[in-house]
């Protein structure tokens, strides 16, 4: 068996894989995006100076993060079309699903990042007669996000790897886009193989960068 | 929104029952991959730390192998494409005769990938013990196996009780990836229960409460265990 692979079927598909690849890419970008996003905002809960807020985002944290991240897709989408009252494709429910769930591991790590921003910074922030609002905005965060870059990096590509459990809605990701074509021409093992090596050479790659970010700014 | 509430249904007959399997088949699962994570992940961890260039390459390759590929990818590789790159007497008992296919296929996967994790907890454990006590300990004249025996595995354990505990929590989670090649674990349960009754809200609600419970009594138990265990001098802080 082993000798008779046949991977003239991978050029034969490229454009049905790229697409699935751009899907992949898509859903990553968009989700960090809101992941980050939603992520800072809950942190902010988290180091806010009122208990109500910081039992809220903390509530919320926890709570994502006891939950597997196929069940998180599964509710959603079930959730997304009933809240809307009209069926919406697979792609605005498992965006809706990875923004929610990511938000929750991206607030730790940017929690974290504040946290390392010494108290001295936004202590000084507001005796120059900024408003907290502001000093965060123009001196924690900013200091903040350098300092966790290779960790919110790091979190990213996670992220791109965890994109292929659309698999279980269907949604044509790459990996999805490579099992078509295995079930449709019998060819499981070439496309598999191909699938695993695009992910290991991506998410190889992008380690390494961060490696090197990571020793850039350290020095 | 427009939906009928019926909460009795997780309690009739067949759908409590299916929760109950589910969880079961989800526990079953986690822990038998939790046993290949734990003890190839130990050995890996002590290789990428040895003193031996050929060890610590080893441990290396196999961390990037398995880190860089998403899990679902490598279950596909294992349950479809491993069997076909046998030879064919091996082959044939893989995909037939050997028990439970896809069950055991899920817990081997799950385990080599969290291997690759735990190695690294393992190994940045006993880079966290110091330089210094492996010094010491070759100083007194134990050889290399006997320092990690008596002097660097012991601390390095009891330090990394809590991120080991975040690793088991993720292989609990992630063991809901065995749906994907057929296995009925606690959230294909649910996700059937919605298809058969058209109450996902219930059904989801059950499988939401459940993982969250599992996970908040491991993570309180794992918290009393790392504060009687702790290195005296060092912070406890309990499982993250």
């Amino acid at each position: 068996m082993m000798f008779d692979l046949d991977f003239s079927i991978i050029p034969a598909n490229k454009e049905l894989l790229w697409e699935g690849m751009k899907m992949t890419f898509l859903l990553t970008g968009l989700a960090i995006g809101g992941g980050i996003i939603l992520g800072t905002f809950l942190a902010l809960l988290r180091i806010a100076k009122v208990p109500v807020l910081q039992h809220v985002a903390s509530a919320y944290v926890n709570f994502f993060r006891s939950l597997p991240l196929i069940l998180v897709i599964f509710w959603l989408f079930f959730l997304v079309p009933l809240i809307v009252g009209r069926p919406v494709g697979a792609f605005s429910s498992v965006l809706v699903a990875f923004i929610l769930f990511e938000a929750a591991y991206y607030s730790e790590i940017i929690r974290a990042g504040i946290n390392s921003v010494r108290p001295g910074q936004l202590a000084a922030a507001r005796a120059i007669g900024l408003t907290y609002g502001q000093a965060m905005r123009s001196v924690v965060l900013p200091q903040a996000f350098r300092a966790m870059t290779p960790i919110l990096l790091t979190q990213a590509i996670i992220l791109f790897q965890d994109t292929s459990l659309v698999y279980v809605v269907g949604l044509r990701d790459f990996l999805v886009s490579a099992e078509i074509v295995a079930n449709r021409d019998q060819k499981l093992v070439e496309m598999f193989l191909f699938v695993a090596v695009v992910y290991f050479t991506f998410c190889f790659l992008a380690s390494m960068g961060v490696r090197y970010l990571q020793r850039k700014i350290a020095t | 929104m427009n939906y009928n509430w019926d909460w009795g249904v997780l309690f009739r007959d067949p759908y409590l029952g299916w929760i109950i399997s589910g969880l079961g088949w989800t526990l079953v699962i986690s822990l038998l991959a939790w046993v290949i994570a734990f003890s190839l992940g130990s050995v890996l961890g002590i290789f990428r730390s040895s003193s031996s260039p050929v060890l610590r390459a080893i441990g290396t390759i196999y961390v990037e192998i398995f880190r860089n590929i998403p899990l679902l990818v490598q279950l596909f590789l294992w349950y479809f494409v491993f069997p076909e790159l046998l030879p064919d007497d091996w082959s044939r008992w893989v995909k037939r005769d050997m028990p439970a296919p896809a069950m055991t296929t899920a817990i081997v996967a799950i385990g080599l990938y969290t291997a690759s994790r735990v190695c690294e907890q393992v190994r940045s454990g006993i880079d966290a013990v110091g330089f210094d006590q492996r010094q010491a300990g070759r100083a007194i004249g134990l050889t290399e196996v006997q320092v990690y025996r008596y002097i660097l595995l012991p601390n390095a354990y009891r330090i990394i009780i809590p991120p080991l505990t975040s690793e088991f929590l993720t292989i609990f989670k992630q063991s809901s990836l065995a749906l994907t090649i057929g296995v009925v674990e606690l959230t294909a349960m649910t996700r059937q229960i919605e298809e058969y009754t058209f109450q996902g809200f219930e059904a989801f609600t059950a499988a939401t409460v459940v993982y969250s419970l599992v996970t908040f009594t491991v993570m309180a138990v794992m918290r009393q265990v790392d504060k009687r265990t702790a290195l005296p001098g060092t912070f406890s802080k309990g499982a993250a």
